[in-house]
């Protein structure tokens, strides 16, 4: 499987995205220069654990971050050539919901419960095409069958809380497709859902990308959903890229120690059972004393660790990242690669 | 009390746990939601009992019900031998201190206003036990069986992190020496790397205590790798329970086959076939006559058929599995009586 990511021009392109937030307790770095890039019709998943800016980054992209403490210092946002991070609110407004559709964790919150369904989907339309409300109507049920809801006529008119947690999924996904975009960023889609019906929304996800031809941002937390659904993925430690390439080399032949400690971790339906896990020890660093060395090391199991953490290197050098195969890049120090 | 291997810890015969939907303020409830209906288990010492299920299938119920945190509509939970389905609030208490529970959140099951050292000494202080001093002597103990440091002692909750908090949860719990623990979907909350990290926890204390466990969760890899024994629940009952590695090697319930199946395996390389179920879990008020879940099950049958009831049946040594048209490829092969 060759990488497609230095092949051609990119659909969208992030570039050194560093993007802040002001507390009370000052400014706090979420995404420390993260680059990637995500090719035409495939799908990008960035993974990582609670807080390691996988969403701010996902936010960044769409600029919905908090206002006005969450702001885009750096970098750039490269879609098909324009820069989303300077480009006017109202272009965005125009990209938002028609070229780039999002899907968030709970549908319950992304739809509206005073609103029927139809309504909804009509709304999503009618910001980016000029249609009759009869047309809207028909739009809004070909998309209701488009995702396999049963008696689209039916729910069109019924509330959120009529449809079950994997049926309003659907409806989010519908929204998400409702003007063709070229790019869908999916936030946790499957995280609040049970385990069969997971399985039904990221094949619905799949099945639409295989017909519709768009590209998908997948961010999760599990590496399962990643290897089932991504062709490339970025790993994130602490606002940083720990390392990131085509899936399968990243899964087979992973470089960065947090990476394979994570693999390492995961319960599998194959694991002998009542065997120790293996764990990564410790915790993350908190948001405010993050090390401007490589922010794995203090949880690094590399035998001359201690060395580094006592180095000038660990307290003023931030590491860059240097290729390692096809596609593959992993952070650019030793003491927290494997050897 | 001297337990030999054959005798069960817990019994649980027959548990109903119904709750009552009142479709008006004053008026009588006409109908049930049967969130636990007809469910017989036991679990022996030192045993860990896996539970899974999807939302809404009445696993936590059970569980609560177990702890007389809920009361049992019908049916007995004999603990050791006595039964305790039926004992007020002051008859359960010599019970309480050998039957615990750890909830997915800590969070919210410990006092915010309290320090650590307040939370974990307040067992000791309502079971009467030891003096002042005698009681710090045990906390501090319990924070080193835990893996916290001893700095812990005057913070409050907040001040940790999930999987820390989750740490004083299970400290709490063990305080006592209890035989049996009920936790209920305790690392969901938690992120990977830190979700081992409290699996190998409580397979320490296990193996130092003897502590039994009913380990619910949804993920079923996690049950996997903890549970001696998994039990599957769907709708209130249960569909299929055996040995965990009999379990998952040969699942024989078409709903057990399809929640193994739906699990992303973090393997690129493996694709696998999926059973796809048919519409949604149906509601447990008014749920669907007959067998439950025939009418989402891949192997089709008629309306006549899904509306005869399924049997709960031992098809081989402590394999158990609901027997029914639907839900068992061969149904036949285990219905011949003598």
């Amino acid at each position: 499987m060759a990488s497609n990511m230095d092949q051609g021009n990119p659909l969208l392109s992030v570039r050194d995205l560093v993007t802040a937030f002001d507390t009370d307790a000052g400014r706090v770095v979420a995404v420390d220069g993260v680059s990637f890039d995500v090719p035409a019709g495939k799908t990008l998943g960035i993974v990582g654990e609670s807080g390691c800016g996988k969403s701010v980054t996902a936010m960044s992209i769409m600029r919905l971050l908090p206002q006005p403490a969450g702001n885009i210092l750096s970098g750039q946002i490269l879609y098909k050539g324009e820069d989303l991070a300077t480009v006017s609110e109202e272009r965005l407004r125009k990209i938002r919901g028609g070229e780039i559709g999002m899907i968030f964790q709970e549908p319950m919150t992304a739809l509206n419960p005073v609103h029927r369904i139809g309504p909804q989907l009509m709304e999503a339309i009618s910001l980016h095409e000029k249609l009759s409300s009869k047309e809207l109507l028909q739009r809004a049920v070909d998309l209701l069958r488009l995702v396999g809801i049963p008696a689209p006529e039916v729910r069109v008119s019924e509330y959120p809380h009529q449809l079950s947690g994997g049926m309003r999924q659907r409806v989010v996904v519908a929204i998400a497709l409702a003007c063709n975009p070229s790019l869908v960023i999916a936030d946790e889609p499957t995280t609040a859902l049970d385990v069969t019906v997971q399985a039904q929304i990221l094949e619905l996800i799949k099945s639409m990308q295989d017909r519709l031809g768009m590209s998908v941002i997948m961010i999760t937390h599990d590496l399962g959903v990643i290897a089932e659904t991504c062709d490339e993925v970025v790993v994130m430690y602490a606002g940083r890229v720990a390392e990131k390439g085509p899936v399968r080399s990243i899964f087979e032949n992973p470089q960065h120690l947090y990476t394979k400690g994570l693999l390492n971790s995961i319960p599998r339906v194959d694991s002998p059972r009542k065997e120790k896990l293996n764990t990564i020890e410790g915790t993350v660093p908190g948001l405010a004393d993050m090390p401007v060395g490589a922010r794995f090391a203090p949880r690094s199991p590399h035998p001359q660790i201690e060395e580094y953490l006592k180095s000038e290197a660990f307290r003023s050098e931030k590491p860059g990242l240097v290729q390692v195969g096809e596609g593959h890049w992993v952070e650019d120090c030793p003491y927290v690669r494997v050897s | 009390m001297p337990q030999s291997d054959c005798t069960p810890l817990l019994e649980v015969e027959n548990l109903k746990v119904h709750f009552p939907v009142k479709e008006g303020v004053f008026a009588r409830a006409k109908r049930f939601c049967k969130a636990v209906d007809d469910v017989s288990f036991s679990i022996k010492p030192g045993e860990t009992l896996g539970l899974v299920g999807e939302s809404g299938c009445g696993k936590s119920t059970l569980g609560k019900a177990i702890c007389r945190l809920l009361q049992p509509t019908a049916g007995s939970i004999r603990f050791e031998g006595e039964s305790i389905e039926s004992l007020s609030k002051s008859q359960m208490r010599p019970f309480r201190r050998d039957l615990q529970i750890i909830f997915q959140d800590p969070a919210e099951s410990l006092n915010a206003r309290h320090t650590v050292g307040q939370i974990l000494e307040e067992p000791f202080i309502i079971h009467k036990i030891g003096d002042a001093q005698e009681r710090i002597r045990r906390v501090r103990a319990l924070l080193d069986k835990v893996g916290l440091p001893q700095s812990s002692l005057e913070k409050y909750p907040f001040e940790f992190s999930g999987g820390q908090r989750q740490r004083i949860g299970i400290a709490r719990a063990i305080a006592l020496e209890p035989k049996l623990i009920v936790c209920d979907e305790p690392v969901s909350a938690l992120d990977v790397s830190v979700q081992s990290q409290i699996l190998n926890l409580l397979m320490d204390l296990q193996r130092d205590m003897g502590i039994s466990y009913l380990f619910i969760a949804h993920d079923l890899s996690v049950v996997r790798v903890i549970s001696d024994r998994v039990g599957v629940m769907y709708l209130g009952k249960f569909v299929e329970l055996a040995d965990g590695d009999e379990l998952f090697a040969n699942p024989m319930h078409e709903y057990t086959k399809a929640l193994i199946s739906a699990i992303p395996v973090p393997d690129p390389t493996v694709r696998k076939d999926r059973v796809v179920l048919r519409g949604d879990v149906p509601s447990p008020i008014d749920p669907p006559p007959g067998c439950a879940f025939a009418r989402r099950s891949p192997i089709e049958v008629s309306e006549d058929v899904a509306s005869q009831p399924g049997e709960y049946i031992e098809v081989s040594p402590g394999h158990w599995v609901e027997v029914h048209p639907a839900t068992v490829a061969n149904h036949e092969r285990f219905l011949v009586r003598s």
